[in-house]
């Protein structure tokens, strides 16, 4: 995994290309937007039937792992492309969580069995770690205390769903706790389609896996690089509607479409995506390959990726109108989704940090 | 079939029959144009072996390996982005064979007639007349803009033929010569000091039929090509990573801690982080090219670097403080090249103010973007069944 070229990658291969036109034909069945509204307000706001779809019928929860261990022994480019079309359909499954971060951090423990689960989706993981948090930063751990595990996590994506617990302790390791051993409770979360839970665990029994700090990192990085490839499906998909709606909504006798000021404000919309996709797939890449460079190659993803993925959900609801405002449009799905990944695995802001760092761009 | 070997072979044996250490600069330009080996993608006998353009990069690597000369493609930017595709595209057997070798050995320097005053954004507006005389055309008129003119041998030329038919339609392309007695060439000052550019007066010049390029009353079309090849070659350069004028600005700020703010800093960061995903998506353009598939990303670069070339200078001028109200040099020179890096930031910014303007305006790009890329509906237009000369002036 440390192939190094003089130049990324940044095109879709036939093979990726097919992949999204499987993953896009079954969102469309099964990921319509008006039953992603119907269920975010349900006691099951996760589709776990979609879920299933995806992985035990294609294969996808097992892209990061390798055939050996009953992945698909495919890379961090093929995971991008399902993700932009996850993005595209806002769909409420956990396979940023699951499938790429929780899957991260078992590849750096080496822990083979929960892999191999996780690969066949018949175990759904989660790190339990505050979506908030950036590779780098410090995290909530639990105390380890006579043999068990206690303590209380907020903020963590999926956890719902989840049958296995990633957990950091206090002795710096990190953990592997059934679901069943830990009381988790849904948070109220501004993104319906990726909700937050609670975790308490109450002396709850944990499989020491390996140290937390490398696998926690890695998991977070690869969150974050791959996270733009999510943005990058929102903000096609809302540019695209968006443009689709304005041609056809007529008032003062024309298309709405037609008029200057809103046409140079999709033009340049169109040009943050395009610029996001290049971002995207340099990361995407970057992370596959191994590169010496994917420190750099997630940063800039990040720090140009939720700006765009937040602009194209904010001008799909003014340019819509009072359409736009309306719980039944899904221009809402969205814009929280849009809001609440500018905040996953750490803001903008926080990854410009990073990169004045790596780039020796010190501050004052 | 020209492919990579055979290219490697044919390139090889232009430098054994014309040693670059040994040969006259022009002569091995002479040489490697009769070769097919100038620009691989032009047809045999006009400097090319119809390759695949790609193709064209194997050669540059060989004969930069053999230190051979180039032909100094900055210098003669004009003739080998616009003239040279347009020539090729309308112009007859003679015009192709006459034109194109001089051109792509730089000894006959070209420059481009288009812009007026009263006619830029609204180009197909303009109104230099030329018009038939037995076997010439008489043309009068006044050009504006035209880097290069007070250097060129030969001019594109767009002019009106027939006032008397909707403006698009009774344009006419011609080539003109630029050492014709009625071709007067004016520097034209700019906000830089310098006058890279000038202004052309044209009167009573006479071009012979022979140097129209396509039909009378098809310049229009004929125009696009050399149009779409100047969004190309504005917006297509490959840059390493702070290549562009992001470079500058971040030597500064390593070499100079007493300049940093928090304020500069943030900015800095978002300027940097703009223009490493700017140069990326040249990057995923050229291998969109290279693969066969041009995408519509081109169309977005020219817009994306005007804007962060603006900002990222105005930020550089703001970082230097003190010395951001000093500017290098104000004397009026005319430069034969544009040299961003070789000035202060000063002129970085005031010259920048020129790339949200030049081949085409910010305003009418975004047009372009909405309409052909987006599909959005096309402006209003009032002109389009107005003969030329009534429209509003």
């Amino acid at each position: 995994m440390t192939t190094q070229r003089a130049q990324p990658d940044l095109l879709y291969s036939e093979e990726e290309e097919a992949l999204r036109a499987a993953v896009r034909d079954l969102l469309t069945d099964h990921c319509d937007a008006a039953s992603v509204i119907a269920r975010i307000e349900s006691d099951t706001p996760h589709d776990l039937s979609l879920w299933k779809a995806l992985t035990e019928g294609m294969g996808l929860a097992g892209l990061l792992v390798p055939e050996e261990l009953d992945g698909q022994g495919a890379t961090h480019r093929e995971a991008a492309v399902v993700l932009e079309e996850l993005g595209r359909a806002v769909a409420p499954v956990p396979y940023l969580t699951s499938a790429v971060v929780a899957t991260e951090a078992l590849l750096e423990c080496g822990a083979d069995d929960l892999l191999s689960q996780l690969a066949s989706a018949t175990v759904i993981g989660a790190l339990a770690v505050s979506l908030s948090v950036p590779a780098g930063s410090a995290y909530k751990v639990v105390r380890f205390e006579n043999g068990a595990l206690h303590g209380e996590l907020t903020g963590i994506a999926d956890a719902a769903v989840a049958d296995l617990l990633l957990v950091p302790a206090d002795d710096g390791g990190l953990y592997a706790v059934d679901a069943s051993a830990a009381v988790i409770t849904p948070q109220v979360s501004l993104d319906l389609t990726r909700p937050l839970a609670k975790v308490v665990l109450d002396g709850a029994p944990g499989r020491l896996l390996g140290d937390a700090e490398p696998a926690v990192q890695r998991a977070l990085r690869a969150g974050a690089g791959l996270l733009t490839s999510e943005q990058l499906g929102l903000a096609d998909w809302t540019l695209t509607e968006t443009v689709r709606y304005l041609k056809e909504r007529k008032q003062f006798n024309r298309p709405v479409g037609g008029f200057q000021a809103l046409k140079h404000r999709l033009a340049q919309l169109w040009l943050e995506v395009v610029n996001l996709r290049a971002a995207a797939r340099n990361a995407a890449d970057a992370l596959s390959t191994g590169s010496h460079d994917s420190d750099v190659a997630v940063a800039v993803a990040q720090a140009y990726a939720a700006p765009v993925a937040v602009h194209a959900a904010e001008e799909a609801v003014q340019l819509h109108g009072g359409i736009g405002m309306t719980w039944e449009h899904p221009a809402h799905l969205y814009l929280k989704r849009a809001k609440a990944d500018s905040i996953a695995y750490g803001t903008a802001g926080r990854h410009r940090e990073t990169l004045a760092g790596l780039v020796d761009l010190r501050t004052p | 079939m020209t492919d990579a070997a055979d290219l490697k072979r044919r390139t090889a044996e232009l430098l054994a029959a014309h040693p670059p250490a040994t040969t006259d600069r022009l002569d091995f330009l002479r040489a490697r144009f009769d070769a097919g080996l100038a620009w691989v993608h032009y047809p045999e006998g006009l400097g090319g072996l119809g390759a695949p353009r790609s193709l064209q990069v194997v050669v540059d690597a060989e004969l930069e390996a053999a230190a051979a000369p180039d032909n100094d493609p900055r210098r003669i930017g004009i003739g080998l982005g616009m003239a040279a595709p347009t020539i090729l595209a309308f112009g007859t057997e003679e015009q192709k064979r006459r034109y194109l070798r001089p051109l792509w050995t730089g000894e006959e320097v070209w420059c481009q007639l288009f812009s007026e005053p009263g006619a830029g954004s609204d180009l197909a507006a303009l109104g230099t007349r030329a018009v038939r005389n037995g076997e010439d055309w008489v043309v009068n008129g006044q050009k504006v803009w035209t880097s290069s003119a007070h250097l060129a041998r030969w001019a594109i030329l767009i002019a009106r033929t027939d006032p008397d038919v909707p403006k698009h339609r009774g344009i006419t392309y011609f080539i003109c010569d630029m050492t014709d007695p009625g071709v007067e060439v004016r520097p034209l000052r700019q906000v830089t000091g310098e006058a890279e550019f000038n202004e052309v007066f044209i009167t009573d010049v006479r071009i012979p039929d022979s140097r129209r390029l396509g039909e009378a009353g098809d310049g229009w079309t004929v125009a696009q090509t050399t149009l779409n090849n100047e969004r190309v070659a504005i917006g297509g350069m490959r840059l390493p990573r702070e290549g562009g004028m992001i470079g500058p600005v971040a030597k500064t700020w390593r070499e100079r801690p007493e300049l940093r703010t928090h304020d500069l800093h943030q900015r800095l960061l978002k300027l940097w982080v703009e223009a490493e995903v700017a140069r990326l998506t040249g990057e995923r353009l050229r291998q969109q090219l290279v693969a066969g598939q041009p995408g519509p990303e081109g169309a977005g670069m020219k817009l994306a670097f005007a804007r962060l070339n603006q900002e990222i200078s105005g930020l550089e001028v703001e970082l230097r403080g003190e010395e951001g109200l000093l500017y290098d040099d104000w004397t009026m020179r005319r430069p034969e090249l544009v040299d961003f890096t070789g000035r202060d930031a000063g002129y970085r910014y005031l010259r920048s103010k020129g790339n949200s303007i030049e081949g085409g305006t910010t305003e009418v790009l975004l047009n372009i973007v909405a309409e052909r890329v987006l599909g959005l509906p096309a402006e209003p237009r009032t002109d389009k069944d107005v003969a030329w000369k009534d429209l509003a002036r």
